[in-house]
């Protein structure tokens, strides 16, 4: 029997949403503060969500062993106290949160091959999230 | 719990649709992951600390979503009361404080991983519920890990 499996990890990173296609009063007018130069930080809260039949033998989805070891070395490693605008990932694209999540569902969906990969959601705040669920949805 | 609620009105005809409603409720109960077809050092390699024989214990957190059309008289989709109290009947008297791999039927010769709990809870529900459907069963094990169970899809 198919079963969703989500797990929740934490970190935190800084960043600065600013467009070199825009004019400096354009990125002012579209980002407001989070445009402002030397960036600001988040504690981002990222809730992967997998799907699989459940292993009569081990009543489980995957062994969160197996995630969690593949979430903090290609995930949290890559990106926790980093300042986001200074990796590669993001050279040629804004680090809005947004571009953030499809980031890690692409990492997750590239790389893991142990279930099914349902969603990403990415929670920049208490306040704002973001899901992603791939190209097809 | 969440409580959506649409109705429309076009040309004197009323259209209801499908809402969905979540209650939620939190038992406490000890388990312990072993497979007896796995040699003891298997079984310490999957599960971890989870095979510590003793056991060990969770503040479980049940969400149980179900959904339905509007009563055009009550304005409701389930009666919450009857919803309660078969969560209470079904599941928490069976699991709240107990030791689910020696006193929860299910898990005699199943192990209780959170997939398991909220595939059992599902079919301790799934025909108790009267005038709504069940859409999902989510169980909690920490704030930071959960299941979700929709059904034999």
């Amino acid at each position: 029997m198919k079963a969703h499996l989500s797990r929740r990890y934490l970190f935190s990173a800084s960043h600065r949403l600013h467009s070199e296609a825009m004019s400096t009063e354009e990125n002012k007018m579209t980002y407001g503060k989070c445009n402002n130069p030397y960036g600001h930080g988040h504690n981002y809260i990222v809730e992967v969500t997998v799907s699989g039949p459940v292993d009569q033998q081990t009543g489980m989805v995957c062994n969160l062993v197996d995630l969690d070891s593949f979430i903090e070395r290609e995930v949290l490693a890559r990106f926790d106290h980093e300042n986001l605008n200074t990796l590669q990932e993001f050279s040629k694209e804004v680090p809005t949160t947004e571009n953030l999540c499809i980031q890690i569902y692409e990492i997750v969906q590239r790389g893991f091959p142990h279930a099914h990969l349902e969603r990403v959601r990415l929670e920049e705040t208490m306040m704002n999230s973001f899901e992603y669920t791939g190209r097809s949805s | 719990m969440k409580l959506l609620y649409w109705q429309l009105a076009t040309d004197n005809r009323q259209l209801f649709l499908m809402v969905y409603l979540t209650r939620k409720a939190e038992f406490s109960a000890s388990h312990v992951y072993h497979n007896p077809e796995f040699t003891p050092e298997e079984n310490r390699r999957i599960f971890g600390k989870c095979n510590n024989p003793n056991g060990h214990g969770h503040n479980y957190t049940l969400e149980v979503t179900v959904k339905g059309e509007v009563d055009p008289r009550s304005g409701f989709v389930v009666d919450l009361k009857q919803l309660k109290e078969v969560m209470h009947r079904e599941v928490l008297d069976a699991m709240d404080h107990r030791f689910l791999n020696k006193e929860v039927p299910e898990f005699l010769h199943r192990i209780p991983t959170t997939e398991n709990i909220a595939i059992a809870i599902w079919q301790r529900l799934v025909t108790k519920l009267e005038s709504a459907k069940l859409h999902r069963v989510r169980v909690y094990e920490t704030p930071d890990l959960f299941v979700d169970f929709y059904g034999e899809e």
